[in-house]
């Protein structure tokens, strides 16, 4: 029995993928993990744009090649991805994107199967662990056929549910790599991109003549009165829930085998789509001038169920009782996070937060958040807000921001916040815990510690700042005082001038794996140097 | 298709839920059932409440049990029985702390172990099955205590279940 994630994880180490990137969020981050364990070469990169980047020359290269985030994390790496798919890839180059709809671990749930149309890059949704280590494989399979990135679109109900997983013989590629120059399929100036584009829709064209001939469809043969046209974890859902019916599950959900659901339409009495978040599909059909039904607006929101879609199909658009809220999440006892909330409470800031566990602040006993945005957000919506706000309520303005964070997208805000510094000047927060500590603990290139947490070059986020040019740095050691915050933070909010304080006190979820790791890393410093005397 | 085994395991974040729906699928799968299990992970590790389910039988489709259709709500602690109820449907068992007598476990930490024993009376799964989910999913040194608090979920069951 696989998770969703771990299927991925052993689909791409049997299919001979020769490296994984990605940055962690949730409900992806347990992919490289398992890759790494399982014997893959994976590594987390700085954000998703950068581990795209990165599988891309992989890819050029010829390598199979995955890389792995959440669905937010797409949008960071979109502006690759709409590129990417104009060049040819040598290596199959599959891009998960895991999706969560219900928001359970996110600050927003959309469905991302809309970047398999806007990007022009197939999309494939498997509806449980076994179809998502068979479309890993299928994936790269795909992608190097036609020599395009494929995405292999996954939910949060498939990620982390664990299902029987029969495994394949894995697949032997030891060649050696070399570099094959083809500046027209890779170098994307206009006079390349224009026939680029022409030789893209080619490609979705054949890659739907094969959907419909060979695609991965699955067609239950039922009642006719009622055809159900499905995809991803919704169509074992309505399975369940309509077992007579007539249904049509669509494996390569982009470009869509519609030929092939036009003859299952003329079949059945009533079509009906089934489908998590936006209503994708069916639109796709009623464009394509076949007569589907889909479901009531209320059912766009959050995750769908059996008995969701049991009311779906009965047209039942009364309202659903909301299930019993149980206890919200909070700060662990003795999180470091817990003294800056307080300060900052305390100090009556205008908090401009950002994603991680911090973002908890904003709850009771703390209150102390008033913006929440996107990864690395809390820089620039500080900013604007110094910039426009009257003196007074300008100088309350404090940008507060996680290490993972920092790194991922929050360097770019501190260029922004030298080079057009607000007239009262403006304070950054970096809450150093020393770990992406929402998803997991996972390393990030400001602990020192690679995926895998063998020791590696470590970037001093004080050296950065000071070296981009902020005009007071200062490093706050919250274990040992905690208490020196609020006056440093009195005194910096004070002045005209941009600040930037790094608090650091290790996650104490991480604490005692942090210390087990540096004990490694000192004992394997010592025998080098044992070995090398 | 054969009667599809519905079980809900909750608690708070940190208790051993999953751990506990882990063992759970586990032995299950090696009774031979088709299994599917799910559960909803990231912010509800830090100490909110956190559910999972976990369906058995000859061929399962949704890996979420249906609201009103689970056969047994396994509740880990007393506060989280109210919220999860609706899970569970007329007739359905539930099965919460208060089946283990305060201060009878060794280490409190394996409650989630010592529950799965009271639920073992109700399921036919073989022991020898449980044994082996155990061993798999628990790192040895904790395999003896585990042991014990799965014998005292048995003998919980018998006084507090009934059977």
């Amino acid at each position: 029995m696989l998770s969703g994630d771990d299927a991925v994880a052993l689909g791409a180490l049997h299919a001979g993928v020769r490296l994984g990137t990605g940055y962690p969020g949730t409900p992806s981050t347990e992919i490289l993990e398992t890759f790494d364990r399982i014997g893959g070469r994976a590594q987390w990169s700085p954000n998703e744009k950068v581990a795209l980047e990165v599988a891309c020359g992989s890819a050029f290269a010829g390598a199979r090649t995955i890389v792995t985030m959440k669905h937010v994390g797409l949008n960071v790496a979109a502006d690759a991805l709409f590129t990417a798919t104009h060049t040819d890839v040598d290596g199959g180059l599959v891009i998960v994107s895991a999706d969560d709809p219900g928001m359970a671990s996110s600050q927003n749930e959309q469905d991302n199967r809309h970047y398999g149309r806007a990007a022009a890059a197939p999309v494939l949704e498997p509806i449980d662990s076994q179809q998502a280590y068979d479309f890993t494989w299928l994936g790269l399979e795909l992608s190097e056929r036609w020599k395009i990135p494929v995405i292999l679109r996954l939910t949060t109900r498939v990620c982390h549910a664990k299902t029987v997983v029969r495994p394949r013989a894995p697949h032997q590629d030891d060649s050696a790599l070399r570099f094959r120059r083809d500046v027209p399929a890779r170098v994307m100036i206009p006079a390349f991109a224009k026939p680029a584009h022409r030789r893209l829709r080619q490609k979705l064209a054949e890659i739907t003549a094969w959907n419909e001939a060979e695609g991965p469809i699955e067609e239950h043969r039922g009642n006719r009165e009622l055809g159900i046209v499905a995809t991803g974890v919704a169509a074992v859902h309505a399975r369940e829930a309509a077992p007579d019916a007539c249904q049509l599950t669509i494996g390569l959900t982009y470009p869509l085998p519609l030929e092939r659901i036009r003859a299952f339409a003329a079949s059945v009495d009533r079509l009906v789509v089934i489908e998590e978040g936006d209503p994708v599909l069916v639109d796709s059909l009623r464009a394509a001038g076949i007569d589907a039904e889909g479901k009531a607006e209320q059912y766009r929101f959050g995750e769908l169920n059996v008995a969701r879609v049991r009311r779906i199909l009965a047209r039942d658009t009364s309202p659903e009782s909301e299930p019993p809220a149980g206890k919200p999440p909070e700060l662990c006892p003795g999180c470091s996070h817990r003294a800056v909330f307080e300060t900052l409470r305390d100090l009556d800031c205008i908090v401009s937060g950002d994603i991680g566990c911090y973002t908890l602040g904003v709850l009771p006993p703390f209150s102390a958040m008033d913006t929440c945005v996107c990864m690395g957000a809390s820089v620039g919506v500080g900013l604007g807000l110094r910039h426009v706000l009257p003196e007074d309520e300008a100088r309350r303005v404090v940008s507060v921001i996680g290490d993972s964070t920092f790194v991922h997208s929050g360097l770019t805000g501190i260029a922004e916040m030298v080079y057009n510094p607000p007239a009262t000047g403006h304070v950054v927060l970096i809450l150093d815990n020393a770990t992406t500590a929402m998803t997991g603990q996972q390393e990030h290139p400001g602990t020192g510690r690679l995926l895998d947490h063998s020791p590696t070059k470590r970037i001093s986020f004080e050296s950065v700042c000071e070296s981009m040019g902020v005009d007071n740095v200062h490093v706050l050691d919250l274990h040992r005082n905690a208490d020196g915050l609020r006056p440093l933070l009195e005194e910096l909010l004070a002045r005209d001038e941009t600040s930037v304080v790094i608090t650091r006190q290790p996650c104490v979820l991480a604490a005692p794996k942090i210390r087990l790791y540096e004990k490694a890393a000192a004992e394997q410093a010592e025998c080098a140097a044992a070995t090398q005397d | 298709m054969q009667q599809v085994k519905n079980i809900v395991i909750a608690g708070l974040g940190g208790q051993g839920v999953i751990k506990a729906s882990d063992i759970l699928a586990d032995a299950a799968f090696r009774a031979g059932f088709d299994v599917k299990k799910s559960e909803l992970h990231g912010m509800s590790q830090r100490g909110g409440s956190v559910s999972s389910d976990v369906r058995y039988g000859e061929g399962v489709l949704s890996p979420m049990v249906p609201p009103g259709e689970a056969d047994v709500l396994l509740v880990l602690e007393a506060t989280q029985v109210e919220i999860n109820r609706p899970t569970l449907r007329a007739g359905g068992l539930l099965i919460g702390p208060d089946v283990i007598e305060p201060g009878a476990l060794r280490n409190r930490k394996s409650l989630n172990v010592a529950l799965l024993g009271a639920l073992s009376t109700a399921l036919e799964i073989d022991q020898a099955h449980w044994e082996a989910a155990l061993h798999a999913n628990l790192a040895e040194k904790l395999h003896a205590i585990n042991e014990q608090a799965f014998a005292l979920g048995r003998e919980g069951a018998a006084r507090h279940l009934g059977q």
